[in-house]
């Protein structure tokens, strides 16, 4: 008895850890829940339930003694590394290739590894990314250099602004408004010439592309509240986008 | 030559968004191809005449089904391609008009681009679920045979 609760225990913490990474990397709701169950699944726990939402875990593993975990998530990013790498323990597991010791030491080990990119290839990605915007928006030539330096600054920017106060909304706000006033002084000065395709391919880093894709795919699978949450916090950011860019174009 | 750029430009800027999301660094060639993809089917039908919702659609829903095919092939989680993938299509230049429109007191005009942009934004989910039915109906359908 003794030792089917601690089996219980250690199967529940493992479910939890491994969802809650996925969770914190911007996971999909419905494959979050169903990661955990499958990994429960595979050692020998016949009836779980998972409740997720993007604010919190809910599991629960039924037996004789019927135990259930809340676990709260507060900080999401996205890291779609991690969750690549949590998806592909969870198939091992479920293939028998890992035992339950050895999948709590490399979940441990995914949970405190820094898998992202150096901070200045992800600017350089973004200035860049920011530049061929603009010549798929059809923008001109002469215009790429200044769309990637405001692409550039304004993801340092978000991110910058965003461990200095931890409200999304206003990091991503003050980064718009820096865009465009960038875009605006670079037109002003004559080294920018299209105002306009400047900053619409300069605020694409900003864009919440992964929230959108994720609660479209969320609300199609019936996980309405995750869904509708996630379309607010994409909407939210749309918002203050729109926002800051209206800050500065109101100036004009 | 318009084509060529076009199809290096949204493949780079793909990548790029790849690396911004983190995305593991086997694939990040994968979710270029894949911008770049739906990217120049938007493109080639939107300068052919078609309404952008409608190349929208078409874009998207290609994009949604090469995601899932990439992602059994690689055996990843479909995200990580079709975020990639989406970014391109999401009606930046719409939203930015209306804003513009908005602030100039211009209402009118304002609302009509907001329409649009919904519009638009409405065909890139449309895509997504379409292809999404799509798979799963081939996934019962292999059920039902075994």
């Amino acid at each position: 008895m003794e030792n089917q609760t601690s089996y219980t225990d250690k199967v529940m913490e493992l479910c939890l850890m491994a969802g809650k990474i996925m969770l914190e990397s911007g996971a999909e709701t419905y494959r979050v829940e169903d990661t955990m169950m499958r990994i429960a699944a595979s050692f020998g726990i016949r009836e779980s339930h998972s409740y997720v939402t993007p604010t919190g875990i809910i599991f629960s593993i039924e037996g004789e003694l019927t135990k259930t975990k809340l676990i709260r998530v507060t900080e999401r990013t996205t890291d779609l590394e991690k969750i690549a790498e949590v998806n592909s323990i969870s198939r091992k597991i479920s293939s028998g290739d890992l035992s339950l010791d050895e999948a709590y030491q490399s979940l441990k080990e995914i949970e405190s590894a820094s898998l992202q990119y150096p901070f200045w290839l992800q600017i350089t990605a973004a200035s860049i990314a920011s530049g061929c915007f603009l010549i798929m928006f059809k923008g001109e030539w002469r215009d790429f250099i200044p769309a990637m330096i405001a692409g550039g600054v304004g993801l340092v920017c978000v991110t910058y602004f965003h461990r200095l106060v931890p409200i999304k909304f206003l990091a991503e706000f003050l980064a718009a408004f820096i865009i465009g006033f960038l875009s605006v002084l670079f037109v002003k000065i004559g080294f920018g010439y299209q105002l306009d395709k400047i900053i619409i391919g300069s605020v694409m880093p900003l864009v919440p592309g992964l929230l959108i894709t994720n609660a479209v795919r969320d609300l199609m699978v019936g996980h309405l509240v995750s869904g509708l949450s996630k379309g607010a916090e994409a909407f939210l950011t749309a918002l203050a986008i729109g926002s800051g860019i209206a800050g500065v174009l109101s100036f004009m | 030559m318009v084509i060529i750029e076009q199809l290096v430009t949204s493949f780079i800027a793909s990548a790029g968004f790849g690396i911004i999301f983190n995305a593991p660094k086997q694939t990040l060639v994968k979710c270029g191809l894949v911008g770049m993809s739906g990217w120049i089917i938007y493109f080639i039908m939107e300068t052919n005449g078609f309404e952008p919702v409608a190349a929208t659609l078409a874009a998207s829903c290609f994009i949604s089904v090469i995601s899932q095919v990439f992602a059994k092939m690689y055996k990843t989680p479909i995200i990580i391609f079709s975020v990639a993938g989406i970014i391109p299509l999401v009606p930046g230049g719409l939203a930015y008009d209306a804003m513009r429109n908005f602030v100039q007191n211009d209402y009118n005009s304002a609302i009509n681009l907001v329409a649009k942009a919904t519009m638009i934004s409405g065909s890139i989910v449309m895509g997504l679920v379409f292809s999404e039915v799509i798979n799963q109906i081939i996934r019962k359908s292999k059920l039902k045979c075994n």
